[in-house]
């Protein structure tokens, strides 16, 4: 900046805006992206010159050299504030793509290794009879394990989530309002298997010990969802504008009739988002399930009441510890049908959560 | 249908803190009462008072009788929820339901009520009100688009239509036209002159020329000082308040110089 105001007044922009010409230069639109492609192919050549070709080295060097060149040229032509701005788009950008990198990687790999099993045939026969090292049986019975048990703990732990937020936000006040939130933040920290051997407990309490089943496991994803749940769905709700809940007052409505079908349907959809997000929270949880559900269990078994049940991670991880060659695609695969059972539950909600959203102009 | 309202001795307090002391006044039917004064000297408050609705705010609460005829809304076996269905309100940001058709809105009061009611009835109501709030007319082609579509003054009739199809006899507004153009403030200021037929109006504003143009009554509330609670100063006929006002304090505020 400080050449520009000691330079006799340019004709035309130069760089840096001065107070007597608003005016500044400016890099052309496609100059980043023409730049990034060069410092990309130039510097692949030169490495490839030096025969030290490697992908990480390449990305690395390519971003320094492209945030090197960008600053000085836009300090040049268009000022300094410009050029901070661009050095920290090259930031941002980069951070971005430093935090997807390990998505991509995770999903490449699971789809990668997942597909070589991956098919209806997996997909709808169990392992019962199956000797663990043979080539056959597929993951229906963990499929059907994970569905039900899921299924039950959210049944479980929905009803009591959203009306705890809904007592907190709408009811609640001093000391009991604490309480409830210090407590709900303490369950939020309750380590997975801690919620497990705590189910096994209190079942060896009530029924004797060896009788943990499906709903035991059912019962300890719901611990670990209800924190979860009321931590989500209370954002939610104070989202939701006092001015209607006062609009509906003002019509003579009671205050529960206003929570049912004011507050409540206004904010169904950031509800249902977090649900999702709350299942998809313990849909992968291994450690609970393998204490209360079992590793056991080869069959389809619907019954949450009878016996051991399957799941998907707890499948994906006694199939790794089998060790076999047969065993890690069997985990893989499953690997890859529980992402993509978790997209569909997506999937799904983000259907559910457009059909109750507030209808836009 | 209109009703009267008689307020005496009423302290209005949030917590600890008296925010409005000791007002007086009658509320006459069929009119149209203004009130004005600077902002935070507890208008508003005394408004929300005037239908339990600053019991909404935790920690809000008020002494004193308030009788809608001769009933004492305050009284011990009073419900709110009674109250609020008897003196409507309509606020200051217009506040349609956003999950609700322009139809379903005007319903509301009724739906959220579960009352039941068939499809003509219901189709009555709602040509009623939307007529009675001058809107029918731009609306009738779309009423089951999003009431949230409209302009600001369009939404803001819409509230008022939703607020007189639950046919309260009082009708509380506060601050209605802050937040719209000069064009849509006339449309609720007629649709106010012709709301005084059948109701009792009360109206928070801080345009005088507005107070001026739409009342019957205006009441002058102030503060007592700084950090003191408001009071109502002065109240009387619009037309000696602007012309003849009895206190200093409020000559001063209508010519303009404080406030």
């Amino acid at each position: 900046m400080s050449t520009t105001t000691t330079q006799p007044p340019a004709p035309g922009p130069g760089p840096g805006p001065t107070r007597s010409d608003l005016r500044h230069g400016s890099l052309p639109n496609r100059f980043p992206a023409a730049l990034l492609a060069s410092c990309a192919a130039v510097v692949a050549g030169v490495l490839l010159a030096f025969g030290a070709f490697g992908f990480l080295l390449w990305g690395l060097l390519t971003a320094v050299s492209y945030a090197v060149i960008v600053v000085t040229a836009s300090a040049r032509v268009e000022g300094g504030r410009k050029a901070t701005d661009r050095l920290v788009t090259a930031l941002v950008y980069g951070c971005f793509v430093l935090a997807m990198l390990p998505l991509a990687s995770v999903l490449w790999t699971v789809v990668g290794n997942g597909l070589a099993r991956f098919d209806g045939y997996f997909l709808t026969v169990s392992m019962n009879g199956v000797l663990p090292s043979m080539d056959a049986g597929g993951a229906y019975h963990a499929v059907v394990g994970t569905l039900a048990i899921t299924g039950m703990a959210t049944l479980i732990s929905v009803p009591i989530g959203v009306m705890t937020a809904v007592y907190l936000v709408e009811y609640a006040q001093g000391r009991m309002k604490r309480t409830i939130m210090f407590f709900v933040d303490v369950m939020t920290g309750i380590p997975s298997i801690v919620a497990g051997l705590f189910v096994v407990a209190l079942w060896i309490m009530l029924f004797g010990p060896g009788r943990t089943n499906g709903a035991a496991g059912a019962i300890a994803l719901a611990v670990l969802m209800v924190p979860v749940v009321v931590r989500s769905s209370e954002e939610m709700l104070r989202l939701v504008p006092q001015d209607l809940r006062e609009a509906s007052y003002a019509l003579g409505v009671p205050k529960w009739r206003t929570i049912t079908k004011v507050v409540l349907p206004t904010s169904a959809a950031g509800l249902t988002t977090g649900i999702m997000l709350a299942i998809a929270r313990v849909i992968g949880e291994t450690a609970p399930l393998i204490l209360t559900a079992g590793t056991s269990a080869v069959s389809i078994n619907w019954n949450l009441f009878d016996g051991q049940m399957m799941s998907l991670p707890v499948f994906i991880y006694s199939q790794v510890r089998m060790g076999g060659a047969v065993n890690y695609e069997r985990a893989w695969a499953a690997a890859l049908t529980l992402i993509l059972v978790v997209m569909l539950l997506f999937f799904l909600a983000r259907m559910i959560g457009r059909l109750f959203a507030p209808k836009a102009s | 249908m209109a009703k009267r309202i008689d307020v005496s001795g009423l302290h209005v307090y949030y917590g600890d803190f008296l925010a409005v002391e000791d007002v007086s006044m009658t509320i006459e039917p069929r009119s149209v009462t203004a009130f004005i004064g600077s902002s935070g000297c507890g208008k508003s408050t005394f408004l929300r008072t005037l239908n339990r609705m600053h019991e909404v705010t935790p920690g809000a609460r008020a002494q004193g009788k308030v009788l809608l005829d001769d009933l004492d809304i305050y009284g011990p076996d009073v419900d709110p929820v009674m109250v609020r269905s008897e003196v409507g309100m309509v606020f200051q940001k217009a506040n349609p339901f956003p999950t609700m058709s322009i139809y379903d809105n005007v319903i509301a009061g009724a739906r959220l009520n579960n009352r039941r009611m068939s499809k003509s009835e219901a189709d009555d109501l709602v040509e009623q009100s939307l007529r009675g709030a001058n809107l029918w007319e731009e609306v009738k082609d779309r009423l089951n688009k999003p009431g949230s579509g409209l302009s600001g003054g369009q939404q803001q009739r819409l509230c008022i239509a939703r607020a007189t199809a639950v046919k309260p006899s009082v009708l509380l507004m506060d601050e209605p036209c802050s937040a719209l153009d000069p064009i849509s403030t006339l449309a609720i200021e007629d649709l106010i002159h012709q709301l005084k037929e059948d109701y009792t109006i009360v109206i928070v504003t801080h345009n005088m020329q507005q107070a001026a143009r739409v009342s019957d009554r205006t009441a002058f509330f102030n503060l007592s000082a700084p950090g003191k609670p408001g009071k109502l100063v002065e109240m009387g006929e619009t037309n000696q308040i602007f012309t003849r006002p009895e206190k200093k304090e409020t000559e001063n505020y209508i010519t303009g110089r404080f406030g």
